[in-house]
């Protein structure tokens, strides 16, 4: 809540400054001040927790140092390549399938591969364990043929770190689709055509043409996977692999130091400021293609033969493990408890968490507008260099998030509490901390990259110069910012919003550490009933959680697909809105 | 180009008009008054780590018999403990529930908690089970067994949980992950009766026997037991309650192939914890707070805990549950308890040096 009244009364300061020095005075200062002052914001429950880096090694770090500490950069490291390369693949080589050819099922693979993005990852890792398990269906159905004690070796083999990455690759590979596709379906029909008359083999135009063009947004989805990876601590900590994130949640509640626990997340931290590089380096090498007006719709290429079944079964695959079989079993397990489970308090926790999540992702989008929108008004050093540290909150676990806020929360709370009390001498209980505003503002901090990434490039591709030009006509920034380029960005603003959404929906450690009393969401309940050891029972919250997750994804999906249907409108107006809608992601 | 003032929205915008996106604000303006705490009314604001539904259930009965609304947050102790520590005076927190006794000094060395007089509280709970400055108290007894393959293993061949790292269990041994906080009580347990490096012999002889890596919760070793991956396994004796008691007939079915071993009946006893509860040092509810706890060792909320969560009762005038009492009575450590938490640094460390994950 924090941020919306900062930008609230930041936008009136602004409406002040422009209202009082006319409108052709383009003053860059407060939008870079305001700026820097969400962006501060949303850093001090980090800078909060970092204070302590700096302080010579505990006697805890050096345990950690000759023991364990290999162990979780070599289990980290091999998580990050193994996870990275196989939703690369799955998410690139789907998409490619989905986009440029036609094959039985592809209408349905184009919404269906997104959905197991609307599973939690700790869902998704009980789930498969299950299945796995002893008596779940697939032992059940071995051991007709195989002896018992063969078939339990494949539940061990799953609880691993390969386990674990195959399972995080099923969860997380449409970030990488998504992205993906939007890009390849941006792309204009004639270069691929192009290609391809000029003797090039639709392989070697997928390499060569396709694929490079690609490139940015392959980084960017790869990026959101792999901060989500080095994220884990659910999935991971149940199978038993030892990563940064559960080392972190070890030296830090376990053997109580925070220091150590601190350091773990600077070294995890190098590792996110290497990712984020990266994605730098390639996108400055590799610009989105700006032109519009040369556009067209690529046309489908129809595959013939056992081709045709091989990209059905190659989009079919990642959408049976990764969604299908893991809901059929919540839904066999939901129908199991479902009539003692429904209830009014059940129907309360779906309310709680759609309302949280909507608030918090409108809160989240207009923080990110702001942010992106001053970087273009003054593309100076120091603002972009906030703009890149405000998205560090992804790769910070949760819990620790959520303890870096408490510190200065709960300083603002004492002086609230302090200044109630001599007014009206009434106790009003904790403002901040008691109430879902400390969740909602932690919610920005973390989820804030998540916004930002597609409306970076959304603004980048769709508004061009639009702005820029509007601006040098005399209308004020903010005037050109909301007649302008918020217009232009709807698409872009709701998919924004709607990944957000779908985040924090999923979120756990946060709303487990600082939601007020009494208050549960989907993701705490299905959390708190898998961890008491009665998965069965955590099915109907994580059935819901994937319901309202589907919700989004399949509005997110349409609002691409639109693209293809108006593909042969030519009408200007009606190209400006396609591109708005395509640029959903990217 | 047109004059810029002139820039008319295009179709889209008209098709989603912008009311819709004030319309949530408008709804989480009530839910976040609802966050605030209101008025005067009698409540009692529970920090907890167990988050059983029976437990729910009991807080619904105090509030019935008492009128003190009940309200709750429930988390991992340790981030329960962060939080009471961030927030100190001004902690809207009256009562600390955790699952280990460990956690509960924790917190009454952070100066978290309070001292409480209750001879309610001292007549119902034995000794040993509870604080003897009555910063907190045990609520129900949890036993941590060797679970062990009926057709594999007989008792006469278990012993203790120190024989468990002798070469005769190689690749027999299944328990879970290191972080686990019945392990580091176990292993804190036995850095106290028998000193570090005896200790950390142990932890790596276990590591030396393990059928598989850690991996899974408890209910997963006993499963694993059943169904032949190891012999024998370290776990709490409500999990195997539980799943002896499950809905699924083929989960029944797989648990009954286990046997139930009470470890070290000829010395020191079987290694018992306690999930306890204490009230906080900034309580702004103090006394509902201790008459919440009292209600907790109640005999009707001890007989909820006994039957419905296969806990071990901490008072002795409470039946067992059937399956409990098949298992039969046991000699419990009578270690106390607060040694537990003295330890556990120690024992995560010596887990690290064994290689245990």
């Amino acid at each position: 809540m924090a941020v919306g009244t900062a930008t609230d009364s930041v936008a009136d300061r602004i409406r002040a400054i422009l209202g009082s020095s006319g409108p052709r005075a383009i003053s860059l200062t407060p939008w870079t001040a305001s700026t820097l002052a969400v962006v501060a914001l949303l850093l001090f429950p980090l800078m909060s927790i970092f204070v302590g880096v700096f302080g010579p090694p505990s006697e805890t770090w050096q345990h950690l140092a000759s023991t364990v500490l290999l162990d979780y950069v070599w289990h980290s490291l091999l998580l990050v390549v193994g996870i990275g390369s196989l939703t690369l693949v799955i998410g690139i080589s789907t998409a490619w399938f989905v986009t440029t050819c036609e094959f039985p099922g592809r209408r349905l693979f184009e919404w269906g591969l997104i959905l197991p993005l609307s599973i939690p990852t700790y869902i998704m890792a009980y789930t498969y364990a299950a299945l796995f398990g002893h008596t779940g269906p697939i032992q059940t159905v071995l051991q007709v043929t195989l002896d018992p004690a063969t078939t339990a070796g494949l539940r061990t083999g799953l609880m691993s770190l390969p386990g674990a990455g195959v399972i995080l690759a099923l969860a997380l590979y449409p970030y990488v689709y998504l992205i993906t596709r939007t890009s390849f379906m941006r792309q204009s029909g004639s270069i691929l055509e192009t290609s391809k008359i000029l003797g090039k083999s639709s392989w070697h135009t997928f390499w060569r043409v396709a694929l490079p063009m690609a490139r940015p947004a392959l980084i960017a989805g790869v990026t959101l996977v792999l901060m989500e990876v080095l994220n884990e601590y659910g999935a991971v900590r149940y199978f038993g692999v030892t990563t940064f994130t559960t080392g972190i949640f070890r030296a830090w509640f376990s053997l109580g130091d925070p220091a150590a626990a601190i350091r773990l997340s600077g070294c995890l931290l190098l590792f996110v400021f290497f990712l984020i590089l990266l994605e730098r380096v390639q996108r400055g090498r590799a610009r989105f293609d700006g032109g519009t007006a040369r556009h067209r719709p690529i046309v489908r290429f129809d595959l013939r033969g056992w081709w045709r079944w091989a990209a059905a079964i190659a989009c079919g695959l990642p959408v049976v493990f990764g969604f299908i079989l893991p809901v059929a079993q919540l839904l066999m397990w939901g129908i199991q408890v479902a009539p003692e489970a429904v209830n009014r308090q059940f129907l309360l926790l779906t309310l709680n968490s759609f309302v949280l999540a909507l608030v918090a992702a409108i809160i989240t989008v207009a923080a990110g507008l702001l942010i992106v929108y001053s970087v273009r008004l003054s593309p100076t050093t120091t603002l972009k260099l906030a703009a890149r540290a405000s998205s560090l909150g992804y790769s910070i676990p949760g819990a620790v998030i959520a303890v870096g806020i408490l510190i200065p929360f709960i300083w603002v709370d004492r002086r609230l509490l302090a200044i109630f009390r001599e007014a009206s001498g009434a106790s009003v209980g904790l403002i901040l901390t008691g109430t879902v505003a400390a969740l909602l503002f932690a919610y920005v901090v973390r989820f804030l990259a998540v916004a930002l990434n597609p409306l970076d490039s959304g603004f980048e591709r769709t508004c061009g110069n639009l702005d820029e030009t509007s601006r040098s006509l005399g209308v004020p920034p903010l005037k050109t910012l909301l007649k302008v380029d918020v217009p232009l960005l709807r698409g872009t603003l709701l998919s924004a919003g709607l990944l957000v959404f779908v985040d924090i929906l999923k979120e756990l450690p946060l709303a487990l550490i600082l939601r007020p009393f009494n208050f549960n969401t989907l993701a705490t309940r299905a959390f708190q009933l898998a961890m008491d050891e009665q998965v069965a029972r955590s099915a109907l919250p994580a059935l819901l959680i994937i319901v309202t997750g589907m919700i989004p994804v399949i509005l997110l999906s349409r609002l691409i697909g639109q693209h293809s249907e108006y593909g042969s409108d030519a009408h200007p107006s009606r190209m400006a809105e396609i591109h708005t809608t395509t640029t959903a992601q990217g | 180009m047109k004059s810029p003032e002139k820039i008319s929205p295009p179709p889209l915008l008209s098709r989603i008009p912008f009311k819709f996106e004030v319309l949530p604000l408008l709804i989480a303006l009530p839910m976040l008054a609802t966050g605030c705490q209101e008025g005067p009314e009698e409540v009692v604001n529970v920090y907890s780590h167990r988050h059983y539904d029976a437990d729910q259930l009991l807080f619904d009965r105090f509030s019935e018999l008492t009128g003190i609304e009940v309200r709750v947050v429930t988390a991992s102790a340790d981030e329960l403990i962060t939080r009471l520590e961030r927030e100190g005076d001004v902690s809207p927190a009256d009562v600390l529930i955790t699952v280990d006794a460990g956690r509960l000094h924790r917190a009454k060395e952070l100066e978290l908690l309070r001292p409480v007089r209750s001879p309610v509280l001292s007549e119902a709970i034995p000794d040993h089970l509870r604080d003897p400055e009555g910063y907190w108290f045990g609520l129900t007894q949890r036993a941590r067994v060797l679970a062990y393959a009926r057709d594999h293993v007989t008792p006469m061949e278990l012993s203790t949980y120190e024989d468990l790292a002798s070469p005769q269990w190689k690749g027999r041994v299944l328990v879970r992950s290191s972080e686990n906080i019945y392990n580091l009580s176990l292993l804190a347990s036995m850095i106290a009766v028998n000193g570090s490096n005896h200790a950390e012999g142990w932890a790596e002889g276990i590591v030396a026997n393990l059928a598989r890596p850690p991996q899974g919760n408890d209910t997963d070793q006993i499963m694993d037991v059943a169904a032949g991956v190891g012999d024998v396994a370290l776990v709490n004796t409500y999990y195997v309650g539980r799943l002896l008691n499950d809905q699924d007939a083929a989960a029944r079915d797989l648990a009954s192939r286990v046997g139930v071993f009470f470890p070290n009946q000829d010395d020191r006893g079987t290694h018992v914890n306690v999930s306890g509860a204490g009230v906080t040092a900034h309580a702004p509810n103090p006394d509902n707070a201790v008459r919440l706890i009292e209600f907790l060792v109640g005999t009707e909320a001890q007989r909820v805990f006994a039957e419905t969560i296969f806990e071990y009762p901490v008072r002795v005038d409470v039946p067992w549950a059937t399956t409990l009492r098949e298992w039969g009575e046991f000699r419990a450590d009578t270690l106390n308890l607060r040694r537990l938490g003295e330890l556990n640094t120690e024992a995560v460390m010596i887990f690290d040096r064994a290689g245990w994950r």
